[in-house]
Parts: C-alpha cells; sequence; structure tokens
C-alpha cells in the first residue's frame, strides 16, 4: 500500500456503504487501545453501515461484528479507502 | 467462600454476547447463587454441578474484551484472575474460555491474553449453530493445537455439549504455553522485569508488565496487593525502559493489540474456512436496518416505549388491586382480632401498611425488569443505547443512561438498578441520582388531587386543552428539565470527567430465554423486597409512633370517630413538630397541617393522600378521586383568618412542584444505599432533591401569587 499524496482521511469521514483499511489509531489513551483492541488495527477492513437519529453515532462492520461509535471516537482512526470495493470481498474478511 | 479442597473452582469467561449466561445456566442448572462482589455492586454468579463425583465450584465472571480493564466489570474480571484475594476469592484452578463462534477473530483476542495467565484452560466454541448457518466450518482439532487447550463445542441454549464441557474442565490439566510473542526488545524488558520464580507469578507479571506499558495511568488493578511486594526496582526499570522505546517508535498503545491480531489472523485464515453467504449477517443487517435506521428506528423504539409503559401501567393493575385488597383484607382481619389499642394500631397502621405500601410497587417492577430483560436479551437495548445516544451526550451522558431515566416514571427503584449496565462510574452515578426526578407513579395520585382541589377546570389554548392536564403535563416536564440541568451541572462538577466514550458493539439478535429473563426477575424483585422493605418498615413505623404518641386522653367520647383522629394528630409529636415547622413552610404558602401532611410523606409521597384525610377531619381511608377530600380541602380556610381559602393556585401549584422534586422516598434512597455501596450518595440525593423543591416551591408560590388573581 502506498501513501496517496492526499489529506488523511478518517473512519468519521467514511460515506455509507463504503469500506476502508485502517491505518492507524491516533492518541495514546484508553480509549484508542480499547479502540485497537476492538479489532481495530491496521490492515483491518472497515465498513461505514449507517449513523444514528441526527447524524451520531455511527455503525461500522469489522470482523464480521457491528460497532458503533460517536463520530468523536471515529476521528481518531485513519484509514484508507479501498479502490473499487467489491462487496463480496467486503464481507470476507 | 468456603469451598472444599476437593471442589475445582473454575472462572467462566467471555466477550460480552457470547452467550455466557446461557452456558453457565445450563451448566449449573439451578444450583447457584447471586451475590455481590466486596465492595462493588456488580453481581456474582456462582454455581456448582459435579462430573463424575468431581465437584465443579463454577463462577461467571462479567463479560468483558481484554484483560486490560476499562470498566469496573472488567476490572471485577481481572481481578478474580490475576489477583484473587483483592476479589475475596482463590485462584482458579480452571479458566473456561467462551467464544462466539460466528465472531472467532475479535473473542480470540480475549482468549489469547487468557491462555497467557497460567491457569489450565477450555475453549468452547457457543452457538455454533450461528457460525454454521453461515455456512462457516471450523476445524476444531488444528484450532485445539494452535491454542495448546481442550476446545469444546456447545449450544448453550440448547444445552448441548455441557456433558462434554464438564468433562472437559474436570480433567483440565494443561496450561497453555505463551501463545503470543512480542517484538525482542519487549521480550527481553519482560524477561529482566520478571523476578517471580513461580510459574503462574511470572504469568502474572507478564501481564502487569503488559497492562502498566500500555497505560501508565491509573493501574491500581494488578499491581497492588499480591504484585506489588513482588515488584521490585528492576520490574520498574525494565518498564521505563520499554516505554520509552517503544513511545519513539509510536506504538506504546498499539504494540500488544496488533502482536496478538496478527498472530490470530494466521490461526484463523488456517482454521476457518467462511462460506459465501452469510445468513446471521445477512438478517442482522436487515433487521437493522429497520430497527437503527434514523427514522423507521425511532418509530419503533417510541412504539416499544409506549407497549412498555402501557405493561407497567395498566397490566400491573390487577396485580396491585389484588396486593392493596389482600393486605386491607389482612389489616381488617387483624383488627377484629384484636382489641383497640397500641398493639392493633402498630400493626395494622405500621407494620401492615409499611409492608404493604412496599409490596404493591412489585408487580410494576417485575413487568418492567421482564421487558428490559427481553429487549436486553434479544439484542435491542444496545440499539435503544445507540438511538439516544446523540441527545444524552448532549448533558455529557452516554445513550447507555436512557432505559434506567425511562423506567423512573414508574418507579426510580428498577430505573436505578436498571442503571447498573452503565460501565463508566461517573455515569452512572449521575444517572442514579437524576432518576428520582422523574415523575414517578407514585407522584401521580398527590398531582390527581391537588389539581382537582386548587386548579379551576377551564379550557385554554382555543379550548383543546384542558386546565388542569396542562398542569398535569408541566408537572412530569418540571422534573424532565430540571433532571437535565442536575445532569449537566453533576458532570461539571463533583462528577467531572469526559463525555463518556461510546464504543459499543451491536450484538447479533438472538431469541430471548423466557427462562433465564424470569430468573433475573424475580431476582431483583426479591433484591427489592428485601433491601428497600427492611428500610421502609423501620421509617413506617417511626412516623406512626410519632403520629400515634403522646395520646390524647379526655372528652372526645360526644365526637366522632374522624374527629378524634384529627385531634389526636394535632397533639402528637408529628402535630407539635408540624405547627413547630410552620414558619418554615410559611413562605411556600402553607399552612401547619399541609406542613405536616408533607413531613409524614418524607417515608413514601403518596402518604400524603391518607395524611390530608386524616388532618382534614376525614377518615383515614381516602384515596385521590374522593370528591369528598377534594371539597375539604377547597372549603379548608386558615387558622387565623377564616375567610381565607387555604387551598388557592398558588399554594396548589407550590405543593405539587415540591412533590416533584422531593425526595420522599425511603425506598429508594435504600435502594441508592445498596448500589452505591456507601451512605454518601443517598444522602447527596436527599439533600439537593429538598433543598432544591423547597426552593422551587418557594419560588412558584410567590411567582404564581404575584401574576395570578383569583
Amino acid at each position: 500500500m502506498k501513501a496517496a499524496p492526499m489529506p488523511p482521511l478518517f473512519l468519521s469521514d467514511l460515506r455509507r456503504s463504503s469500506a476502508a483499511n485502517v491505518v492507524a489509531v491516533h492518541e495514546a489513551d484508553g480509549v484508542s487501545l480499547r479502540l485497537l483492541e476492538m479489532g481495530l488495527v491496521p490492515g483491518t477492513q472497515v465498513t461505514r453501515v449507517g449513523s444514528g437519529p441526527l447524524g451520531d453515532p455511527l455503525e461500522f462492520e469489522l470482523l464480521g461484528f457491528s460497532l458503533s461509535l460517536r463520530k468523536a471516537e471515529a476521528r481518531r482512526v485513519e484509514v484508507q479507502v479501498m479502490q473499487e470495493v467489491c462487496e463480496k470481498d467486503a464481507s470476507q474478511r | 467462600m468456603n469451598e472444599n479442597d476437593k471442589s475445582l473452582r473454575v472462572a467462566l469467561l467471555g466477550n460480552p454476547n457470547t452467550g455466557k449466561s446461557s452456558l453457565f445456566n445450563a451448566l449449573v442448572g439451578g444450583q447457584q447463587q447471586v451475590g455481590n462482589y466486596p465492595g462493588a455492586t456488580i453481581e456474582k454468579f456462582a454455581g456448582r454441578c459435579t462430573h463424575e463425583g468431581r465437584e465443579l465450584a463454577i463462577i461467571d465472571l462479567p463479560g468483558l474484551y481484554s484483560l486490560n480493564p476499562a470498566s469496573p466489570d472488567e476490572q471485577i474480571a481481572v481481578d478474580v484472575l490475576l489477583t484473587p484475594n483483592v476479589a475475596d476469592m482463590q485462584v482458579m484452578d480452571v479458566v473456561v474460555c467462551v467464544l462466539d463462534a460466528s465472531n472467532l477473530v475479535r473473542n480470540l483476542y480475549l482468549t489469547t491474553q487468557v491462555l497467557e495467565l497460567g491457569i489450565p484452560a477450555v475453549v468452547v466454541l457457543n452457538m455454533m449453530d450461528i457460525a454454521t448457518q453461515a455456512k462457516t466450518t471450523i476445524d476444531v482439532e488444528q484450532l485445539s493445537a494452535a491454542l495448546g487447550v481442550p476446545v469444546v463445542i456447545t449450544h448453550g441454549s440448547r444445552k448441548q455439549g455441557i456433558v462434554e464441557l464438564r468433562s472437559a474442565i474436570a480433567s483440565a490439566a494443561v496450561v497453555a504455553t505463551t501463545t503470543v510473542t512480542f517484538s525482542e526488545s519487549v521480550e527481553a524488558a519482560i524477561a529482566s522485569a520478571t523476578t517471580a520464580t513461580a510459574a503462574p507469578a511470572v504469568a502474572c507479571q507478564r501481564r502487569c508488565f503488559l497492562n502498566e506499558l500500555a497505560l501508565s495511568t491509573d493501574v491500581e488493578s494488578c499491581v497492588d496487593e499480591q504484585v506489588e511486594s513482588k515488584q521490585t526496582s528492576e520490574f520498574s526499570a525494565a518498564l521505563d525502559l520499554c516505554k520509552q522505546q517503544l513511545d519513539a517508535a509510536g506504538d506504546r498503545i498499539s504494540m500488544e493489540p496488533i502482536a496478538r491480531y496478527a498472530w490470530i489472523n494466521q490461526v484463523v485464515s488456517s482454521v476457518v474456512e467462511r462460506g459465501d453467504t452469510d445468513h446471521s449477517l445477512v438478517r442482522r443487517r436487515w433487521l437493522d436496518r429497520v430497527l437503527i435506521h434514523p427514522f423507521s428506528g425511532s418509530l419503533v423504539f417510541l412504539a416499544m416505549l409506549t407497549l412498555l409503559f402501557q405493561a407497567v401501567f395498566s397490566w400491573s393493575v390487577p396485580a396491585m388491586d389484588l396486593i392493596g385488597t389482600l393486605f386491607q383484607w389482612l389489616g381488617s382481619g387483624v383488627e377484629s382480632l384484636i382489641a383497640e389499642g397500641i398493639l392493633r394500631s402498630l400493626i395494622v397502621d405500621g407494620l401492615i401498611a409499611g409492608i404493604g405500601g412496599v409490596v404493591i410497587f412489585l408487580p410494576q417492577i417485575l413487568i418492567l425488569f421482564f421487558f428490559i430483560g427481553l429487549m436486553e436479551d434479544f439484542g435491542y437495548m444496545a440499539r435503544a443505547a445507540y438511538l439516544m445516544d446523540n441527545i444524552m451526550s448532549k448533558v455529557g451522558l452516554s445513550g447507555k443512561s436512557f432505559i434506567p431515566l425511562l423506567s423512573s416514571f414508574a418507579c426510580a427503584i428498577p430505573g436505578i438498578m436498571a442503571a447498573r449496565a452503565i460501565k463508566n462510574r461517573n455515569d452512572r452515578l449521575a444517572t442514579m441520582l437524576i432518576a428520582p426526578l422523574m415523575s414517578c407513579s407514585a407522584r401521580l395520585p398527590v398531582y390527581i388531587l391537588l389539581t382537582a382541589a386548587c386548579i379551576p377546570e377551564r379550557r385554554v389554548l382555543g379550548g383543546w386543552i384542558s386546565q388542569q392536564a396542562l398542569v398535569l403535563l408541566s408537572m412530569y416536564s418540571l422534573g424532565i428539565v430540571v433532571a437535565i440541568c442536575v445532569a449537566w451541572i453533576l458532570k461539571k462538577t463533583i462528577l467531572k470527567g469526559e463525555t463518556p466514550v461510546f464504543v459499543m458493539e451491536l450484538p447479533s439478535f438472538k431469541m430471548p430465554s423466557v427462562s433465564i429473563v424470569s430468573r433475573k426477575m424475580f431476582q431483583q424483585g426479591m433484591d427489592f423486597v428485601k433491601q428497600a422493605g427492611t428500610l421502609i418498615l423501620a421509617c413506617t413505623v417511626l412516623i406512626w409512633a410519632l403520629a400515634y404518641f403522646p395520646r390524647s386522653e379526655g372528652t372526645m367520647e360526644q365526637l366522632s370517630a374522624t374527629q378524634t383522629s384529627g385531634i389526636q394528630l394535632r397533639n402528637s409529636y408529628l402535630g407539635r413538630a408540624g405547627q413547630a415547622i410552620e414558619p418554615v413552610v410559611r413562605p411556600l404558602g402553607w399552612d401547619w397541617k399541609i406542613g405536616i401532611a408533607v413531613l409524614a410523606s418524607f417515608p413514601a409521597r403518596e402518604v400524603v393522600v391518607g395524611t390530608m384525610g386524616v388532618i382534614y377531619n376525614l377518615g383515614d381511608q381516602e384515596d385521590e378521586a374522593s370528591v369528598g377530600l377534594r371539597d375539604h380541602l377547597r372549603n379548608a380556610r386558615w387558622d387565623d383568618d377564616p375567610t381565607k381559602p387555604v387551598f388557592t393556585v398558588p399554594v396548589g401549584l407550590s405543593i405539587m412542584v415540591f412533590f416533584a422534586l422531593c425526595a420522599q422516598c425511603v425506598s429508594t434512597l435504600a435502594v441508592l444505599k445498596k448500589e452505591t455501596q456507601s451512605w454518601r450518595w443517598p444522602l447527596f440525593t436527599f439533600v439537593y432533591m429538598t433543598v432544591l423543591a423547597y426552593v422551587a416551591a418557594w419560588l412558584t408560590f410567590v411567582v404564581a401569587s404575584s401574576t395570578l388573581t383569583v
């Protein structure tokens, strides 16, 4: 994976039903640790599923389970959008 | 714990939503007891079963995601495993890791941590049926080889694989050797930090080192007690050095998760073969498209709430009537058996009325807990929290506070108990402290009586709404608005802390188990009766005594019974206290009679209706619909000015505002004491609510008197 010459993208920026790979979780505190422990380690594929009323919290799918995060937390997770994601691929890993 | 030497101590642990509780139920059946961990309000589920003459003492630990604890629940589970003496337990002989087979990767994270603890382990793949539906195949033997411990397949809800599991536990002897190894420098640091020689202590030090390494702040957890004595200068030196190295590389936090997930992904890719269609995932997505959609989700949520309230308020009526009748019958039965006097009064007015006053709320509490249990088991509670999070976060709480607060409209007691689901301590406290501000069902009789007596029947807003209904609605809204303000202030001051994080798994949907839900419901019901019952009883007896003594003797033969009781009350200690506090209640527009009615209703606010009946020279047996009492209140005049009516609009409003905000419920305070394990919070709640009620009632009276001219 080569770094694209673009500003970093975060989980909070992800559009509905688009998928991305985790690059890094920023800030070194308990919240970030929990995000990592829940599987948001570099390389994990995450799909944005939906959002709550008034746009917060957000719902994501990763490793076959569904996780909800507030925008504030999602903003810690830097991601890289995968080009031309195939839906089937998305559910596989 | 008084386990004998022969029984095997077993800890059951796993991620939340792995079907662990139903597995626990299947393992031990009815042989279980619920208690509390020392110093914590987290419920401890323990049970026993035997396998071929060997007794297994099983403890069901709270669900957790990692041995690096992030909540009191997780802390307890970690304490039991690492420092059992802190949790008042003994070292576990076997640890059983329960995994949701359909969510293997994330579930294995905790498992790899636990396998390193040096305790013989058994891994359980639960809910294999869901994984099978998804056409996913798991090579169990290969998984067992990779993890180095036995792997058993179960269906906890269908009680399959239970015998095999018991047998695996009874013969468990294998300690997995370290599964995940970290980078050379980290491993070297751990090696030089390890000063212990015994195998379990080495494993424990390794875990403590990793926990400290990730989050150096606030690690009172596993470092104290057992390990502190072993925590040497080598340990801290190695730790500091390792921290510096990792900080320089910028991966101090991510080091452990990255290494573990790399290991897990490697194992899973060789053990698991995924099918192309995951039906459970498809079903969950489809249901979630409806249930947490901003629009349809909100509609479903409203419908659920309506159903819940309908159930709590109307389905409970027959049972509550039955209980009421039963206690009345009991009272009159005793009345006919015992001659009039102190003993009869104590039993009928004190004991029976006191116990009846508590038990009458039991149907509402049971129904509420049954519904909440069903929703929790089905997986809906997480969705409700998801939907409400945005609104609740505005005052610094999270979506998880919503259901406890909502429950408090029926009764604050189940509401406060439901707050157990909130993991963050400050959040949970804030939720419990504002729960009593919600207008509970016991306030309704008071509102109804006073609106009927004081508020003129008139149509407002173009004749659409009656003025009385409007007043009722404002009382409910007042509680909500004040609760929001109090929550906001609490979160800014004594319960300071960042707005709680909301990292929440939305679990897959499950068919709720009625037997587990009912068991839990009865457990909580009994809890309530035991805890609240004893205290409210004591207070009711106290108030009874204050109203009963001293006896007024003398020339009362020619008076009617109700007049007698009126005079008795006036001369009792309670009555004297009422007259003594008149200067205090005068600014609120109350006379001394209202004062003692309010004073007498501090143990339970609904008592005020009966007390007013007595005070205004009626019988004891008044209820809120009674026209007689309403008219008597309307005709009441001040003692010092017989032309001035007591119950004017400002006075009525001021009393109602007082009741809306005051903590007049001993049961609530008793439950608060139980849940927080200290007198501090019930005391705080009592003081803040009473002060608030007084000030608000005074403001209401002053503003209403100057603006309304009736």
